[in-house]
């Protein structure tokens, strides 16, 4: 016993009761279901072989990555634009900013949902502002299709976006960029030539989290998609609670589990995952 | 240095950025106050009458009453396993530590539907489907990582020096941990319960899977609202939501502030 205490630090006596709970509640189940993609409802890889027999599938796949990739790019774009001027504003301006992009990461996406059905709808507040200033003759149809899913998840990710931008570009000397310009690049120059490329792990960072999210995301899709775009994660879930085909979900998660996981691992080339998830983790 | 054009048209479209990120959200309020009884913006009259609803339909106040139950549970748990992981994983000096703590961050890394399908496969067969021990157990994984994501960043600001003190002057372990990192730490712990709370207070997509009847959740009540599309008590409860992210936002900011004023006195 007391050999053992020298090599095993007692540490790990605190790590152990979360570390357990992981394992038995979610790794074993997990590992259960990477079992079912093989053995349910016949062994072998019959599930998989859906992926390049049917139309139906292929189609989901295509549809999910289009959407996650559209989604990506704008929350990329919009949240390089809002890190960019968050950094280089004054402290106290940029508390507002922060805080105003933390209260909208904080709403609840049932609440933010709800409210973009209010606002896309046929007779919605869009809609209606559009008529009266009389841009548009008859409604746009923004719901039940991927328009207003894409409006609706850009705006859940654009958060999400920013923060990596964020602790990227707070590294940045500012005295490479003041260099730039005194040895006679211009505004947009020292931009493209200096700054973009030393912010490029934040934004290779910041776009792999949000596909990743992305990925996985389920109420927006599944309540502004109106059943006609139909994603991975809105299908697992008709597979699993309405034609019970434990199989065929089990396929998609694992699939989806080995892609977030893959991507995942290329983010941490390019950035600590400390950094993304609040920093300061490893010491 | 002049800030370029380019620049400032870059804040302008930030701060069109952050409208487009916050208003929306405040649509709910018009139309709980509508007085029709299907979902619609109000013209010139505006009423309560949903708000009374919300507050007297049995339905929704026993949602409020398990969301509450379970949040709180939630956060207990996660807080307490959160918080003994980190100072166990801060403790240790092993190659194996950022191994394990990329492992305990999986629950909140994996996609929501994953980790939907992973407690549905573990709650049947165990017969703890659409229950409260359920229910906490799922978000009490889901949450936990949150936790250990707060508490490290707080233990990453104390001074490892003052637990050797500690321990040089003869006190436990134990001791150590309660009366010396614990009270230093406070602020990283508390956010992280907040953050727990919350996490479970909005939970759906696990929600959605692993409940049915009996136990009926604020968010689930909500979804089955949205999908609906007719009753405007639902804005009325994304009215109330609303305030209550607004509430815990405003208890986050304090302990945030409280948190920088005692790293003054740090050498």
């Amino acid at each position: 016993m007391q050999a053992l205490r020298k090599h095993i630090s007692p540490g790990w006596l605190l790590v152990a009761p979360f570390f357990l709970v992981v394992v038995v509640f979610y790794l074993g189940p997990l590992l259960n279901i990477l079992w079912l993609s093989v053995t349910d409802p016949e062994p072998g890889f019959g599930n998989y072989s859906a992926l390049v027999t049917s139309d139906a599938m292929a189609r989901i796949l295509w549809t999910t990555f289009r959407t996650c990739l559209i989604t990506t790019v704008f929350s990329v774009a919009i949240g390089y634009c809002l890190a960019y001027a968050m950094v280089h504003a004054h402290q106290k301006k940029q508390n507002i900013m922060l805080t105003l992009l933390l209260i909208s990461f904080w709403i609840s996406v049932l609440v933010r949902t709800f409210a973009w059905l209010m606002l896309l709808g046929h007779n919605g507040l869009v809609n209606n502002a559009f008529e009266t200033i009389g841009l548009i003759d008859r409604p746009i149809r923004f719901m039940r299709n991927e328009l207003g899913v894409l409006i609706g998840m850009i705006h859940y990710m654009v958060p999400y976006a920013v923060l990596p931008l964020m602790a990227n570009m707070q590294t940045l000397d500012p005295r490479v960029m003041a260099a730039s310009r005194n040895l006679g690049a211009n505004g947009v120059q020292t931009f493209r030539r200096i700054y973009l490329p030393l912010t490029l792990p934040g934004i290779v960072a910041s776009s792999l989290l949000v596909f990743i999210l992305s990925l996985g995301f389920y109420v927006t899709p599944a309540i502004l998609g109106g059943g006609k775009v139909l994603m991975v994660a809105e299908y697992i879930s008709v597979q699993l609670l309405v034609t019970l085909k434990w199989g065929t979900a089990a396929m998609l998660g694992t699939l989806m589990l080995i892609g977030v996981l893959a991507l995942l691992w290329i983010m941490t080339r390019f950035m600590q995952l400390s950094a993304v998830f609040g920093g300061g983790a490893t010491r | 240095m002049k800030p370029g054009i380019f620049a400032r048209l870059n804040r302008m479209g930030a701060w069109m950025a952050l409208l487009f990120l916050v208003l929306p959200a405040l649509i709910a309020i018009p139309v709980s106050l509508t007085p029709k009884r299907f979902l619609s913006m109000p013209r010139g009259e505006y009423s309560l009458r949903h708000f009374e609803t919300l507050f007297t339909s049995p339905e929704w106040l026993s949602s409020f009453a398990q969301s509450g139950i379970i949040a709180a549970s939630t956060a207990v748990l996660a807080t307490t396993l959160g918080t003994l992981c980190a100072i166990g994983l801060w403790r240790v000096t092993s190659r194996y530590t950022d191994i394990v703590r990329a492992f305990l961050l999986l629950p909140l890394i994996i996609p929501q539907i994953i980790s939907a399908m992973v407690f549905y496969r573990l709650l049947v067969p165990i017969g703890l489907i659409d229950s409260y021990p359920g229910l906490i157990i799922a978000h009490t994984v889901l949450a936990t990582p949150l936790v250990l994501i707060t508490v490290s960043a707080s233990l990453a600001n104390f001074d490892p020096k003052l637990e050797q003190a500690s321990r040089n002057l003869g006190a436990s372990n134990w001791t150590t941990v309660r009366r010396v990192i614990l009270p230093s730490i406070r602020p990283g712990v508390f956010a992280g319960a907040l953050f727990a709370f919350i996490l479970s207070w909005d939970e759906i997509v696990v929600t959605l899977f692993i409940s049915k009847f009996s136990v009926y959740t604020l968010p689930r009540r909500m979804w089955n609202g949205i999908r609906e599309n007719t009753d405007p008590t639902v804005a009325a409860a994304a009215v109330v939501l609303i305030a209550v992210t607004l509430l815990a936002f405003v208890i986050y900011a304090l302990v945030l502030r409280h948190r920088t004023q005692p790293g003054a006195s740090e050498g």
